[in-house]
């Protein structure tokens, strides 16, 4: 267990001229019309690593996520992206040998601090994972569960429709509601996925790979739905899929994973973070050129 | 790719696989033919009388009714002891323990417990119902009774029911947790509203399962002091009489099996048919369940 990871650390200790240190992400408002003003910052991550036991997974990732953006987060197999994701919601808590040193600030409070409950957390910051994982319940418990452990009172009614709705999902399952979720398509599964994490009005979305088990039409209609809910929502998300990532996303984070030569372990580190655009036409790293343009990965 | 290749070592591993099924199912047809024709002519003759009446010396008026007040009062105890205490156990080790080398050592323990012979646990159940608990269990019989017996059988079955439980509830998929977890549940919450209803079926049949084999001890039995005479207390379905002596099914199996009059031979056929039956019973009632809960996922 290295010594180092018990503290927030410094930058620098691997290779400094490698990760880009926090890039100041601005904006000129006639960028995309469609996005707010001015970025504000939902998520200031510090020089986090993630450590698995005495395998460090993540090193030094320093970024800022802004509000009402999609930020794919991109990268070969095995560079930490979604390990990283599931640092914003504390889902890595639920690995027992999981650690993190270094700081995510959402909206300023450390994530990670002693007082921070990680249930709480979890409701603010919902997730869609990679394999559509509804629950095997009706789709009106699927979307109603979150809602009760929150202790939201009001009309479940209401919210199942206003859920199912805004994922584009109601016009197909309002009829068999008390039905099992299980008998929907898998594209229908993931949107119902989607409805759930919307059902406990989440001010970002984490998505993990959410369209690697769907068809192209089902990851068309995910995406048009993630351009549609972007006005209300942050969401962050993983992909494999370098134009989807092209196509959804505002701002683009590329990982890579350094070969550690005395441990022969893997270690993701971010090595260029900027406007989507930018990333795919005039990358400044060669190494990200080469994965956007297909030369390795 | 014309006329196929016979594959003789499938075949015979085939037929080989056939067999141990064919001698399997001949050495169990075998035994119910000889249980039910041997103990036909009391079945068919004076069945409630047989079930209802008491242990005698009489082949033609003896009854097993006092053995299956005591089967039924052991199972009882299994149930309401053993159950509740080995699937909250397995919902421990599994959901809530660290995965330290101390849970370990404990699962294996459990493990063992599951594989110590009958004889012992009954001579723990001696020395710790019928000796040291004597004033609970029943101070008039001297701790002989079915209280005795059901709580020596309760300790029987429940590393069973530990192990079978905490199986079915490894088997939920992470995925189903993580969803949970995602829209914002506590432990408990996931707990409840998931992972038990997704492992229920599994668990409800290995205890089941596990009833069915405290049903069939003797051996524990014999070392708790079941009675292989003539039980001459009232055997009432009353609380008092929980703590007088006691008999169950195997026992009077065991004790008619041994006695040289002719028509004891007949009692015990139908004595082991009736608690074929019982067992058969218990285990439909789990199948069925089972079923009827399997159907919701």
């Amino acid at each position: 267990m290295p010594p180092e990871a018990k503290t927030a650390q410094g930058s620098g200790s691997g290779s400094p001229s490698v990760v880009p240190t926090r890039l100041e992400i601005k904006r000129s408002p006639s960028d995309v019309p469609l996005s707010p003003p001015e970025d504000v910052p939902v998520f200031q991550v510090d020089d986090l690593s993630v450590y698995y036991g005495s395998f460090r997974a993540v090193r030094d990732v320093s970024m800022t996520v802004c509000e009402r953006q999609i930020t794919s987060l991109i990268g070969p197999s095995g560079c930490g992206k979604t390990t990283l994701l599931r640092c914003f919601n504390r889902m890595n808590d639920l690995v027992e040998i999981a650690r993190v040193a270094g700081k995510i600030l959402y909206h300023g409070v450390d994530l990670y601090h002693p007082d921070v409950n990680a249930v709480e957390v979890r409701r603010r910051i919902g997730m869609v994972f990679q394999k559509p994982n509804p629950f095997p319940k009706s789709i009106y418990d699927n979307i109603t569960f979150g809602p009760k452990v929150a202790g939201i009172k009001g009309n479940m009614d209401e919210i199942v429709e206003r859920s199912l709705r805004r994922a584009a999902l109601w016009d197909e399952v309002k009829d068999r509601l008390k039905e099992s979720a299980m008998g929907l398509s898998g594209g229908q599964q993931q949107r119902l996925c989607i409805a759930r994490a919307l059902a406990v009005d989440p001010e970002v979305i984490l998505m993990d790979e959410p369209c690697s088990a769907l068809d192209p039409i089902a990851t068309g209609r995910i995406e048009d739905l993630m351009e549609e809910i972007k006005s209300e929502y942050t969401i962050i998300i993983v992909t494999h899929n370098m134009q989807q990532a092209a196509r959804v996303s505002d701002m683009c984070a590329f990982f890579t994973a350094e070969v550690n030569e005395t441990s022969d372990t893997r270690t993701g580190v971010l090595v260029e973070y900027d406007k989507t655009e930018k990333m795919f036409s005039n990358p400044s790293d060669e190494r990200t050129e080469n994965y956007v343009t297909g030369r390795f990965g | 790719m014309q006329g196929r290749r016979f594959d003789a070592a499938g075949f015979v591993f085939r037929l080989l696989l056939l067999a141990a099924l064919f001698i399997t199912m001949l050495l169990l047809t075998i035994l119910i033919i000889d249980v039910v024709t041997s103990g036909w002519s009391v079945l068919s003759t004076r069945l409630g009388d047989f079930l209802t009446g008491k242990l005698g010396s009489i082949p033609a008026t003896s009854g097993i009714g006092q053995g299956l007040r005591g089967t039924f009062f052991i199972g009882l105890f299994v149930v309401v002891i053993a159950f509740p205490i080995g699937v909250g156990a397995a919902i421990y080790l599994e959901e809530y323990a660290p995965r330290s080398r101390f849970t370990r050592f404990i699962d294996v323990n459990i493990r063992n417990l599951a594989g110590v012979p009958s004889v012992v646990f009954g001579l723990l159940g001696f020395a710790i119902f019928v000796n040291a608990l004597e004033f609970i269990t029943g101070p008039r019989a001297n701790g002989a009774t079915v209280i005795s017996a059901g709580l020596t059988l309760a300790v029987l079955v429940l590393p069973i029911v530990i192990i079978t439980s905490a199986e079915a509830i490894r088997a939920v998929p992470e995925s189903l947790r993580e969803a949970g977890f995602g829209v914002g549940a506590t432990r408990w919450e996931v707990i409840r509203s998931h992972v038990l209803p997704y492992a229920g079926p599994g668990i409800l049949t290995g205890t089941v399962l596990s009833l069915a084999r405290a049903l069939g001890e003797a051996a524990p039995l014999i070392l708790v002091g079941a009675v292989t005479g003539f039980l001459t207390e009232g055997a009432r379905y009353s609380l008092e009489s929980l703590q007088e002596r006691f008999t169950a099914m195997p026992i009077v199996i065991y004790t008619w099996a041994g006695r040289p009059q002719p028509g004891f031979v007949e009692n015990t056929a139908a004595a082991i048919v009736v608690l074929l039956v019982v067992v058969l019973l218990a285990n439909t009632v789990a199948i069925l369940l089972r079923n009827k809960y399997e159907k919701r996922r």
